[in-house]
């Protein structure tokens, strides 16, 4: 296992005296500690690493940085499995095992290479037009064929048993990137005294000037200098540096997400992934700057890369990604590239230059080394042989017709010029300006994103804000961190360093290099790797109406793969401008979003994950549920017992049993989780009347009454019990789901609108137990109980104090099951106590537990309405048929104005209503419509087989249905069957109420 | 995530402590109002790019509801002030003026 492409010598960052053993695809290479999964198979002169999204296109790796469109794997397998991971990125380690993606059987011979010689078929807005019409060739053509060919990494199939993270920080400058202009702020800021957090996303400090070592810096070697400052900068106390830390987004009043790869590199790591959550009052963006690739025929095959990439592998990784390499570069920076190939003995073919008269101290050096550079020349074509790159023939531009120079090379360097990072200032609204000159969008300083002070709150630093060389990138890191600092109120003692550096002359960029021996375009110009996106499709989008960028971007998905466009996105815009005649700053640019690079799901989870995903809430008795077959229903955060089976029989039969004991002898029911708010105060009964339709302030001390809640738009929103403790004092009973829902809705109004209203609300949802005991022996019961309280003297919506079995409690002579019923309010802690004592009365008794699907039964066979059931948010209580329930005498109550809408009180409305099938047998199917005429008419609310009855029951909501007892109508169901039933009154079972009112 | 002052309890805090309630101010309209005024207390809200005026409740901490001033643009917040008022202080207004003499919100 030799490493071909390993140089002699050089490479930073790599320790060539350890072998790494890995894995790609299954075969075994060597690299060394230091490597990126991207180096060390450079290294190994593995070229082909990836098949293209849509034309299966073999590709290899482009950068080496977070910008890589191509080189994505997949890492590990089962519970460590995770897709589209950049290699570039990928820290190399023992046994690291990757596979590569989007490939079919196997990257070499892959069958979606049909896909390019279709390539005709799959133009610009090929997914909007060809995917649109027919309809059902999607589902049975078009994407079984497309999900089995196309598609990035796969998705895990096991359960990720990594732990992930989130930590909370605070810090007064927040630096993201550890490059020389981040290492100036962070200095800067250091000594000005502010909390300083400085992330970088790689796993060392020093950016571009490990590899661009040509400066001096105070007199120094540029490495000189970094040591000297790095060590400076570790041994403050106010500074955190964190490396693997990528700096993701500056959210709102500089909200930021550092995303730190923690445990990415094989050893067992505690934890995977960190995500900070980082209030800063600064950032101090020193991000640097992403060199934009060359559009020419073809400029995808493997072996074609940015130049400052090559520079990368070959001085940081000691890697000369190719034998021979033809430099293709508009600027003199590719002319850095060139000479470093030279000095570690690879051949340079040629330096193509698109200027006319190239000039400068690097150009002049690369002459000096006797390097052949053509002026005013590109590439025009590039020629694969077994997937990788063999030939290039270069292209004059001023006589593109004519036919070029072939060159074997296999490795081709580009330059177009740089991009500078401005995504953190434009996260949070932070403007790009575009500048002509420099051929660059830069941050615009009149238009920063704004803190709660409205001063701006991120600051660009040295490269990112289109510094291109290291004296002009100090000078400005140095001056815009003591400009935040003095926002701060500090002041720096920290002298910016002085800086001796080589100059350079602009890029006169090329968006799109002509094909040699062809008027037009000619063959694929690549735009976007990783979405395909070509010249021609860009161009054709235009021509087809799509002017705009952001509709542009859409049509191709240019700038829309994982990568969101760090390559692809100015080159594409570009194109637009030529093809409509707009400049750059007349096309515009689309806004950059979080996150900068993509981040795992687990780092957004965090620790936030099953038992913790979403805590439940359990009564005092729910330990004792589950010992006795509770058959759980979620109710709001609640669990609570659907029913409690016995041995290994079916619902239906539980359920019955339930029911029927409830009707026969006694029952008893966890009622706990019902929403209990206190509120108190003299203005307490003023205060309640405006909350229910119904009066609350006539209600006797000691008495309970039900009431309906209205929202202001006269819709029922809740229901319960009010009982009067004392004059100034009420208890007000919600459904299980609503106590927060009503409690915020009580303290809404009394803190917004009736602030002048002496009344204080409380939630003692959880401070009591809540016991229902109900049926014809429920007296019995009560009877043999050790209690104070005279329980057959409570009359019906009456309450009682006392002591029941030593517990104190609190006795309502309420029914929702139409039965004799109390409800036992007792302090949360004596709930299980007095449960265990009930329940051995009542199966004495030959009664026992009943859960809430037999409550709803039970309810149904009475008529009663369960809130969310039979309402939906457009239901008034007049609709319910409660109009009992709405106060005429009083002047206001929320929702009353608005009953008063003619579309509110009109006779044709949808009516609560009972419905019998006329096969007792059926159960209506839940939710299904009544049809009418080829029109819906209404729908079942509530439907179940009553065991009290034997038969089936529903209560639905028909137009007018109250008008309508007695006639039949159809009721369609799902399986396009339909089933009649008779329209009646909703109360099935003892209509005069005998039963709880004995 | 926007950073929140609460004027109630005094802490600032970020904005998942907090709910957002809607626009400040809105008057009631009860019985006996014109169906006019009714639909626009139900319905009519601003949706302003610049200055707005909105009710805010500290849901996760004091539990209590107020008001802020800021700019739905720039994200720059103008002042808190307490729910049991009918209308904004006037040194928030200045605020609010000064910021649009200066152009920074409209
Ligand atoms: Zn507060």
């Amino acid at each position: 296992m030799t490493q071909p492409n390993r140089l002699d010598d050089g490479g930073v960052l790599i320790d060539r005296s350890h072998k790494i053993k890995f894995f790609f695809d299954g075969k075994p290479y060597n690299g060394h500690p230091g490597d990126t999964l991207a180096s060390a198979l450079l290294a190994n002169g593995v070229k082909l690493v990836n098949r293209s999204y849509k034309y299966h296109r073999p590709r290899g790796i482009v950068s080496s940085g977070p910008e890589e469109p191509n080189a994505l794997v997949n890492l590990g397998s089962d519970a460590t499995h995770e897709p589209n991971i950049r290699m570039t990125q990928i820290e190399l380690h023992d046994g690291l095992d990757a596979t590569s993606q989007n490939r079919f059987p196997n990257l070499d011979a892959d069958i979606g290479v049909l896909n390019a010689a279709a390539s005709r078929l799959y133009p610009a807005g090929f997914y909007y037009k060809t995917f649109i019409h027919p309809r059902h060739a999607w589902k049975y053509l078009f994407e079984p064929v497309i999900r089995r060919i196309a598609g990035l990494g796969k998705a895990p199939t096991h359960p990720d048993n990594s732990q992930y993270e989130h930590t909370y920080a605070f810090c007064d400058v927040l630096i993201a990137g550890g490059g020389v202009a981040g290492l100036v702020a962070a200095k800067a800021a250091s000594e000005a005294g502010a909390r300083v957090i400085l992330a970088e996303q790689t796993e060392r400090l020093g950016g571009r000037l490990l590899v661009d070592d040509d400066a001096e810096i105070d007199g120094k070697p540029a490495r000189v200098w970094l040591e000297e400052t790095i060590a400076a900068l570790e041994a403050m106390d106010n500074v955190t540096i964190r490396l693997r830390t990528c700096c993701s987004a500056a959210y709102d009043h500089n909200y930021c997400l550092l995303y730190e790869r923690s445990g990415d590199r094989g050893e067992a790591a505690q934890v995977r992934h960190r995500l900070w959550r980082v209030r800063t009052a600064r950032v101090i963006a020193a991000t640097g700057m992403i060199e934009r690739p060359i559009a020419f025929h073809y400029n995808d095959v493997p072996g074609v890369m940015l130049a400052s990439a090559v520079r990368d592998y070959v001085k940081l990784w000691g890697v000369s990604p190719g034998e021979k390499t033809v430099v293709y570069t508009t600027n003199d920076d590719g002319y850095r590239t060139a000479l470093a190939l030279h000095e570690a003995g690879r051949t340079v073919r040629a330096i193509l230059d698109s200027r006319k008269d190239p000039s400068g101290p690097l150009v002049e050096k690369a002459r000096a080394a006797g390097l052949e550079i053509r002026p005013n020349t590109g590439i025009g074509k590039a020629k694969a042989k077994r997937n990788k790159l063999e030939q290039i023939e270069t292209v004059n531009f001023d006589k593109p017709e004519a036919p070029g120079k072939t060159m074997y090379c296999d490795c081709v360097a580009m330059s177009n010029g740089w991009s500078p990072v401005i995504h953190l200032y434009s996260h949070s609204g932070g403007k790009a300006l575009w500048d002509e000159d420099a051929v660059m969008y830069r941050p615009d300083p009149a238009n920063p994103p704004r803190g709660k002070d409205a001063e701006a709150m991120v600051f660009v630093a040295g490269s990112a804000n289109g510094e291109l060389t290291t004296d002009a990138v100090v000078a400005q890191a140095a001056e815009i961190a003591s400009e935040a600092l003095s926002q701060l109120g500090m002041k720096t003692s920290a002298v910016a360093p002085s800086v001796t550096a080589v100059t350079e002359t602009t890029t006169v960029p090329v968006w799109c290099t002509p094909s040699p021996g062809k008027a037009g375009l000619g063959g694929k110009h690549f735009l976007d790797y990783q979405n395909d996106v070509t010249v021609a499709d860009v161009a054709l989008a235009a021509r087809e109406g799509y002017e705009s960028v952001e509709h542009a971007k859409r049509y191709t998905t240019l700038g829309m793969a994982t990568d969101q466009g760090k390559l692809s996105n100015i080159n594409g815009h570009a194109i637009l401008g030529k093809t409509l005649g707009k400049t750059m700053a007349e096309v515009g640019t689309t806004t950059f979003r979080p996150p900068f690079t993509p981040i795992s799901f687990g780092s957004i989870a965090g620790r936030e994950t099953g038992n913790l995903f979403k805590p439940v809430r359990q009564t005092a008795m729910h330990d004792w549920h589950a010992a006795h077959g509770a058959d759980w229903e979620p109710v709001g955060d609640w669990r609570r017992p659907y029913r409690y089976q016995r041995g290994d029989e079916d619902r239906d039969t539980s359920i019955h049993r339930e029911c029927l004991r409830v009707r026969n002898s006694v029952g008893i029911l966890d009622a706990s989780t019902l929403g209990k708010i206190i509120v108190k105060g003299p203005d307490a009964p003023k205060f309640l009347d405006m909350m229910y339709t119904n009066m609350m302030s006539s209600l006797k001390p000691g008495k309970c009454r039900y009431g309906l809640m209205n929202n202001e738009n006269g819709f029922l929103m809740d229901d319960g019990v009010v009982v009067r403790l004392d004059e100034e004092t009420f208890l007000c009973h919600t459904t299980s789901g609503g106590a927060d829902r009503i409690h915020a809705w009580f303290e809404e109004w009394l803190q917004t609108e009736w602030f002048d209203f002496k009344v204080y609300v409380a939630n003692v949802t959880e401070q009591y137990s809540q016991i229902a005991v109900a049926g014809p022996k429920g007296l019995e019961l009560l009877g043999s109980l050790d209690s104070d309280i005279d329980f057959a003297a409570v009359p019906f919506m009456g309450m009682a104090e006392g002591t029941v079995e030593g517990c104190p409690v609190r006795a309502f002579r309420i029914s929702f099951t139409g039965e004799l019923s109390y409800e036992f309010a007792v302090p949360v802690s004596f709930g299980l106590a007095l449960w265990e004592k009930l329940h051995a009365k009542a199966e004495a008794l030959g009664g026992g537990v009943y859960g809430t699907e037999a409550q709803h039964i039970l309810r149904a066979e009475k008529g009663f309405v369960v809130i969310g059931d039979e309402t939906d948010g457009t239901v008034t209580a007049h609709d319910v048929g409660m109009s009992w329930a709405v106060s005429k005498k009083k002047e206001d109550f929320i929702g009353k104005r608005a009953m008063e809408r003619s579309d509110l009180t009109r006779p044709d409305r949808k009516q609560l209503v009972g419905l019998l099938t006329e096969d007792p047998n059926e159960v209506l199917p839940d939710g299904a419509h009544g049809v009418e005429n080829g029109k819906a008419i209404g729908h079942v609310t509530s439907t179940y087989f009553s065991p009290t009855l034997k038969r089936s029951i529903a209560m639905a909501l028909i137009n007018g249905g109250r008008a309508r007892f007695g006639e039949v109508i159809q009721i369609s169901t799902a399986k396009k069957k339909t089933i009649r039933a008779v329209i009646c009154d909703p109360v099935f079972y003892d209509k005069k109420g005998e039963r709880q009112d004995v | 995530m926007l950073l929140i002052d609460c004027p109630c309890c005094g802490v600032s805090g970020e904005e998942t402590e907090f709910a957002a309630g809607g626009e400040a101010h809105i008057v009631r309209a009860g019985p006996g109002s014109s169906d006019a005024d009714f639909a626009s207390y139900l319905f009519d809200r601003k949706n302003p790019r610049g200055v707005h005026f909105e009710r805010w409740r500290h849901a996760f901490g004091c539990g209590k509801w107020f008001h802020m001033v800021r700019s739905t643009q720039t994200l720059e917040v103008f002042g808190v002030y307490k729910a049991d008022v009918t209308s904004p202080p006037q040194d928030i207004l200045d605020r609010v003026e000064a910021a649009r003499a200066e152009g920074r919100v409209k």
